[in-house]
């Protein structure tokens, strides 16, 4: 190898050792996640899984004496690895779902079973008193969400029971977060088949409608759409009250600012004591950089006194040469 | 004394609008008010403003460095080794003490010598040092994809904009201690008629 070619093999693995170092230990804490837990009912939800895991599934056609294999359409299927890491992981499905499902061929009638949603369960249980579901859904009732409950809105449209899970209290990757975040929105708002099931609004390009928004790829890397499009509410942690779009917030000052919003939305978690360094809003500074929100005290006084300094010498001399004419 | 060919003149002009506006804009940026409260210009303005600026800067900056090397105006700012201190020294001791008693300029301006040697080393700082950098910082945070994430544990556009800011400080500071270093010509105005007609007043009758 010649000696250049060789000093950028050195130089490229010292950029691409870390990125695989790091890759496989995500790979391997991903597939921890989902192996690690083992479910109670794992033997009897393998029963529903052995058709509703996969797109293919098979039976036997009993009229017919015959093997069938067919396609299951993309809602009737709940992904193992999901399943069993989101926070529903430890049930049945028949702790949910009718127990008359164990039944192959499925009775026709369940097709029109009630679903529950999250105040079924949730809703004035002090287990899960920390999670406010109360105050979720009230205000939830105020957002544009809840006037398409007609159309079939509801919590599950967000929030899938098979795959949801926290993920703002648990992780420390809060680019994560927000990619997973915003992704429960782009699952409707950027897929237009699944849109135009609850609205009849024409379908929409969201880069072209967020086009006033400068350094795009930066700012939905770094914040939620809930940013900009909820109505914060001190005591919860993630607001539900979705605005209607005329009343997203577009002024730059919102976050770039002393009184950042984001510190009572995406950074509301977060204890200022993580960090402090003389910084506004330091906390921020973990994971991204706000300008305009993030300013250094330390800075702003030294620059102050630079300023004044340079200027006093000014009058100073200004004043000796009107002294000395 | 004709000093200041056209060139000059046009690139200091520009130069000078320029860094007005991108100083008024990025401390309307670094401290802009939520509920109203906006220091100088509005925080999207500002951004949009600020970035422009800084194109056609960067632009103007390319055409003074080039004029500087093909118009032999470059000679101007290098500083020359001997006598360096004592020099800075005997500039200093004039602008302090010196002017006052009545005694006459140590490094007066000729053809030959455009330059005091405190404003040599202020220029070739300023010019040669800060704007480069904050150039180079200022196109990382046009581009912040092209940042460096982090640098050991911190994120690269803090590191890049405390380096911008900071320059942008001095740069500020620069500009006002220049404009009145201005008033120090034979006249108060007579420094600033010169960078506009090109010719420069003498110091002393």
């Amino acid at each position: 190898m010649k000696p250049l070619n060789f000093r950028l093999f050195i130089l490229f693995a010292f950029i691409a050792l870390p990125s695989v170092v790091y890759g496989l230990k995500r790979e391997k804490l991903s597939v921890q996640d989902s192996i690690l837990y083992v479910s109670p009912f794992q033997d009897d939800n393998e029963r529903c899984f052995k058709c509703h895991g996969q797109e293919k599934y098979e039976y036997t056609n009993e009229s017919l004496g015959k093997q069938v294999k067919a396609l299951l359409c993309s809602d009737r299927i709940v992904n193992r690895s999901e399943f069993y890491s989101a926070n529903h992981k430890s049930f049945s499905c028949t702790d949910c779902h009718s127990e008359a499902y164990t039944k192959f061929p499925h009775p026709g009638e369940l097709r029109m079973e009630m679903q529950y949603n999250c105040l079924d369960c949730h809703g004035g249980d002090e287990a899960f008193a920390i999670f406010s579901f109360e105050e979720i859904d009230a205000e939830y009732q105020q957002s544009v969400h809840f006037r398409l409950e007609n159309e079939g809105f509801t919590c599950w449209k967000c929030h899938n029971p098979h795959s949801y899970k926290i993920s703002r209290r648990n992780t420390t990757n809060l680019k994560e977060t927000i990619q997973y975040d915003n992704n429960i929105c782009l699952n409707c708002h950027s897929d237009f088949s699944r849109l135009q099931l609850m609205t009849e609004s024409k379908e929409i390009n969201l880069m072209e409608k967020h086009d006033w928004l400068p350094n795009q790829t930066s700012h939905f890397r770094s914040i939620r759409c809930i940013e900009c499009h909820t109505k914060t509410n001190d005591s919860i942690l993630i607001s539900h009250f979705i605005v209607p779009k005329e009343d997203a917030i577009r002024g730059c000052n919102e976050c770039h600012s002393k009184n950042s919003i984001l510190m009572t939305s995406l950074y509301k978690f977060e204890s200022k004591e993580n960090r402090k360094d003389g910084f506004l809003n330091g906390i921020i500074l973990n994971e991204s950089y706000v300008i305009g929100a993030n300013r250094n005290k330390y800075l702003n006084i030294i620059s102050l006194s630079i300023f004044s300094i340079v200027i006093l010498m000014i009058i100073i001399h200004i004043l000796f040469r009107i002294l000395k004419k | 004394m004709y000093l200041y060919p056209l060139w000059v003149r046009l690139w200091h002009v520009l130069n000078a609008v320029l860094v007005i506006i991108l100083i008024i804009t990025g401390i309307s940026m670094q401290y802009t008010g939520k509920h109203g409260y906006i220091l100088l210009v509005g925080f999207a303005s500002a951004v949009k403003w600020h970035n422009i600026a800084a194109v056609i800067l960067t632009f103007n900056y390319i055409v003074f460095v080039t004029a500087n090397v093909v118009t032999g105006n470059g000679r101007h700012y290098r500083i020359e080794k001997k006598n360096f201190f004592s020099d800075l020294g005997k500039q200093l001791l004039y602008y302090s003490r010196g002017m006052f008693k009545g005694k006459k300029h140590p490094f007066p301006v000729s053809l030959d010598r455009k330059f005091n040697p405190l404003q040599k080393l202020t220029y070739v700082l300023t010019m040669y040092v800060a704007l480069p950098l904050l150039i180079i910082s200022g196109l990382g945070l046009m581009f912040p994809e092209v940042t460096i994430n982090k640098v050991f544990g911190v994120s690269g556009l803090i590191l890049t904009d405390i380096l911008h800011i900071t320059l942008g400080f001095f740069i500020s500071i620069f500009l006002v201690i220049h404009i009145y270093t201005c008033t120090l010509g034979s006249k108060p105005t007579s420094l600033f008629r010169s960078i506009i007609t090109g010719y420069h007043e003498p110091d002393e009758e």
